[in-house]
């Protein structure tokens, strides 16, 4: 063993004997890879339900009339799309584009890339996943309970989700899960942003600086910044929701409201201050889905590219960038709230500041792709597709960030547009990169190339066909979370529109089939994968697949280098990895 | 090239291998905990100065006697607590484990006291009417009641999740179970309860004083 596990005072656990029991094993496990998997199977679960609830969505929004032979009384009611929509967007933002990013892959790799055995505190990581996985429980627990689902849709929006049963079925106990599901689930992120945040500190292996770590490092590192800063501001936001619901306290609610002609009980109370905590986490959160799928795509792009990430430091500081700017400009989900015009102008302009280390980022991908030997690996394909959706996405957001415009375009399809193209898809696109790439280091095998390049195709050209009519619906008037369009005058000739996107939604859908096959299919036949299948230079790839429980069989590596030095004139391959010994690396002849 | 060679970085704490502040994790982990909590209750205070300032007339109703009375003796009290706890912290790091425990046992009594004391001031103003909903002193001021139990309900919890955290400790310790580290870990936390209170006393209690 190396002098790395016990120096500077950290404690580092020497490694462990693997547990023999299977309960030790793969259900109370603290091995972080096994969390890590953990998390990505609970993902994967809440990414089927939270399609299918879309994909209802989609067809009730076509067929408003049709006889569904699971919805009591035949039709479904505006109320159970409202609870569609709630339960899509809280099941998908949380459990699906928080959960496998970062606790699933960044448990997994994160420690692996930094040459450690373990995160910081394995039990604590354990206890993570435990809550998060009881945060899932309660909020899948909302469909069954008297009243359903809850109908406020996933920003909790009050005095809707403040008053109770008497504003809408689902509003009783449905939200009150709702509550208690998204307060556990900040509860566990701050424990697990806790560890990232240790672990990356304190069990850097020898040699790894920080400007020698992978950009995914970078990425889930920062993200978990965020997380340790803003999930406290939602959890404080919980407690007092929860204290309206049950308490009788009135935070959220004003006075002489009248709901379904019966005055309501409260007063003294500030919708807008639900709105100022909510979105003081909520701006942070859709950074805390991205930057996990912005480390993977330059991680992927260089890999492929054969190319060493062009301007690694730029990237590394406009991650930090994005971080740090995030928690400036949440006002700008609330410009038509009321907001003073000055206020309004301050968070236009650091709103629109964030573009730029945006576009600091979409450059040097380009660059880094700019003349390599580009590899269309089914990893690589989903990386560009990342990129291209994160732009086609981010350009809204800047006309979104004029106060002027978006007084026009709030609440409409245009920002359902802006925010599934950039947020939702690139980071699904980043995850499924992800999922493809590390793969044979996870389980042992590769996965099947020419199903994930049908897979790729279908799922990249129908996001477009699905979210790019999308503006123009919201453009010409279309408002969001509308359960039938169809009934509304300067609407209804529209039809035809949403009639392309759910046939299109319907068959990317579908194409997803061919993701769950490979991915199944190939974790019991798929080709054995050697150590490095795809000639990548950091420390994931210098250990078996799948690595041993302590990551490295007793041998803890030192790094000697930057994480992408592919291509390196006078080298004899065309990468060398971060371990090995400069005398090791082979001289071109 | 001095960056893509091993000893060309092993100068900066930063460069891997050890943890650049020189503490175990564990403290860290601590520190970074205090600031997610910290984030918590600021935004609970921001909150509360949020609707106090929407509402005109904010009740202050408290007496220098009782009320300020009490309060100011809690307030001591904590503020002794930390002084037995910095003390133990120190007999732990001195190896005395006997002085260590005394002193454990006696921030956790300070801490009961803490609680036992703000309980009667819950039972007191529950007995004047005042609910998380409603309040005798201006009924247009409803959230009165709501953040002063929240504030002080969460921090009261925090006390609570303290002290037996600080007997787990003692009691470890006591047994030769942990080490100075962990008591000075569970100090950090007692310390940050502390001065969360610091924040709490000024901005409900003294700005509520009754003007009178
Ligand atoms: C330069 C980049 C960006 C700008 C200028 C921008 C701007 C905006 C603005 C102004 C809104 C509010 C629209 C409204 O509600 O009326 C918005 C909504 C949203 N944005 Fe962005 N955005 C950017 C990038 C991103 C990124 C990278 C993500 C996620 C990864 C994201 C996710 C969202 C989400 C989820 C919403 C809507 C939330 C909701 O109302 O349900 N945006 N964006
Ligand atoms: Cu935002």
């Amino acid at each position: 063993m190396s002098s790395h596990a016990h120096t500077g005072g950290s404690t580092v656990h020497a490694p462990m004997a693997e547990p023999s029991g299977f309960i030790r094993k793969y259900i109370f496990s603290v091995d972080h890879k096994v969390i890590g998997i953990q998390y990505f199977l609970l993902a994967l679960t809440a990414v089927v339900i939270g399609i299918v609830l879309s994909l209802l969505m989609r067809f009730h929004l076509v067929w408003p009339n049709a006889t569904l032979p699971f919805v009591s009384g035949g039709q479904m009611s505006q109320e159970q799309y409202l609870a569609l929509v709630t339960m899509h967007g809280t099941i998908m933002v949380f459990f699906v584009l928080t959960t496998a990013p970062q606790g699933g892959f960044g448990n997994y790799f994160l420690p692996i890339q930094i040459g450690a055995p373990d995160m910081a505190f394995p039990r604590l990581n354990m206890l993570s996943f435990w809550v998060t996985f009881l945060a899932f429980v309660c909020i899948i627990a909302a469909f069954v309970v008297p009243g359903g689902a809850p109908i406020s849709g996933w920003t909790g929006y009050t005095p809707l989700s403040g008053l109770g049963e008497i504003s809408g079925p689902g509003e009783g106990w449905g939200q009150t899960l709702w509550i208690v599901s998204i307060s556990l689930f900040c509860l566990a992120s701050l424990l697990g942003a806790l560890n990232f945040i240790a672990t990356t500190i304190d069990l850097r292996a020898p040699g790894m600086s920080l400007m020698r770590m992978p950009l995914t490092v970078w990425g889930w590192f920062v993200t978990a910044i965020l997380g340790l800063l803003a999930f406290g501001v939602l959890l404080a936001g919980g407690i007092l929701l929860l204290l309206d619901r049950s308490a009788g306290t009135s935070f959220f609610i004003p006075a002489g409201l009248v709901v379904n002609d019966q005055l309501q009980p409260h007063s003294g109370g500030s919708p807008l201050l639900w709105q100022h905590l909510f979105w003081f986490f909520g701006h942070p959160e859709v950074y805390i889905a991205i930057l996990p799928g912005m480390g993977v795509a330059s991680h992927v792009l260089s890999t492929f590219a054969r190319k060493p990430v062009y301007g690694y430091r730029a990237m590394a500081y406009a991650i930090c960038a994005i971080g740090f700017l995030g928690f400036m400009v949440w006002g700008h989900h609330m410009f038509v709230s009321g907001m003073s015009p000055y206020s309004g102008f301050a968070f236009s302009v650091l709103t629109m500041s964030i573009g730029v280390p945006s576009a600091i980022k979409t450059f040097n991908w380009l660059g880094t792709l700019w003349g390599g030997k580009i590899q269309f690996k089914t990893p690589m394909l989903f990386a560009l597709g990342f990129v291209s959706l994160f732009v086609s996405g981010g350009l809204s957001g800047l006309f979104l960030a004029q106060p002027a415009v978006d007084n026009m375009l709030h609440a409409t399809y245009y920002v359902v547009a802006h925010f599934h193209l950039v947020m939702g898809v690139a980071a699904i696109f980043g995850i499924f990169a992800a999922t493809y790439f590390w793969f044979p280091k996870m389980f042992g095998r590769m996965m099947n190339e020419p199903l994930g390049k049908i897979h790729f195709w279908f799922t990249f050209v129908g996001a477009y066909c699905i979210f790019m009519p999308m503006h123009f619906i919201g453009i010409a008037g279309g408002i969001r979370r509308y359960a039938d369009a169809s009934a509304v005058g300067f609407l209804a000739h529209l039809q035809p529109v949403h009639q392309f996107m759910t046939i299109a939604a319907f068959i990317t859908g579908a194409a997803q089939l061919f993701f769950l096959f490979n991915f199944f299919y190939s974790l019991k036949f798929g080709p054995k994968a050697s150590k490095n299948p795809w000639n990548a230079t950091t420390l994931e790839w210098d250990t078996d697949s799948p690595p041993p429980m302590d990551n490295f069989g007793g041998h803890y590596p030192s790094v000697y280098r930057g994480p992408y030095e592919f291509s390196v004139p006078g080298a004899g391959d065309d990468f060398i990895p971060q371990w090995l010994e400069p005398s090791q690396v082979a001289r071109a002849k | 090239m001095s960056d893509t060679e091993f000893e060309g970085i092993v100068a900066s704490p930063w460069s891997g291998g050890a943890s650049p502040f020189a503490i175990n994790s564990k403290k860290l982990g601590m520190w970074l905990f205090i600031i997610s909590d910290s984030l918590t209750f600021s935004a609970l205070l921001i909150s509360y100065a949020y609707v106090r300032l929407e509402t005109p007339n904010w009740p202050r109703p408290f007496e220098i006697w009782p009320a300020i009375a009490k309060s100011s003796l809690m307030t001591f009290v904590l503020l002794s607590s930390s002084l037995t706890m910095v003390l133990g912290v120190n007999a732990a790091f001195n190896g005395d484990r006997k002085k260590t425990v005394r002193y454990l046992i006696a921030t956790i009594l300070c801490g009961i006291a803490f609680v036992a004391i703000h309980a009667t001031e819950w039972v007191t103003l529950l007995g004047e009417g005042v609910t998380p909903w409603s309040n005798p002193f201006n009924p247009a001021a409803p959230l009165f009641g709501g953040t002063f139990f929240g504030l002080t309900g969460l921090h009261m919890l925090h006390v609570t999740i303290g002290v037996a955290y600080l007997a787990i400790i003692a009691w470890g310790f006591g047994k030769g179970k942990y080490t100075a580290e962990h008591v000075e870990v569970s100090g950090l936390y007692w310390h940050f309860v502390d001065l969360v209170w610091m924040f709490i006393f000024p901005m409900v209690y003294l700005l509520s004083v009754n003007p009178k």
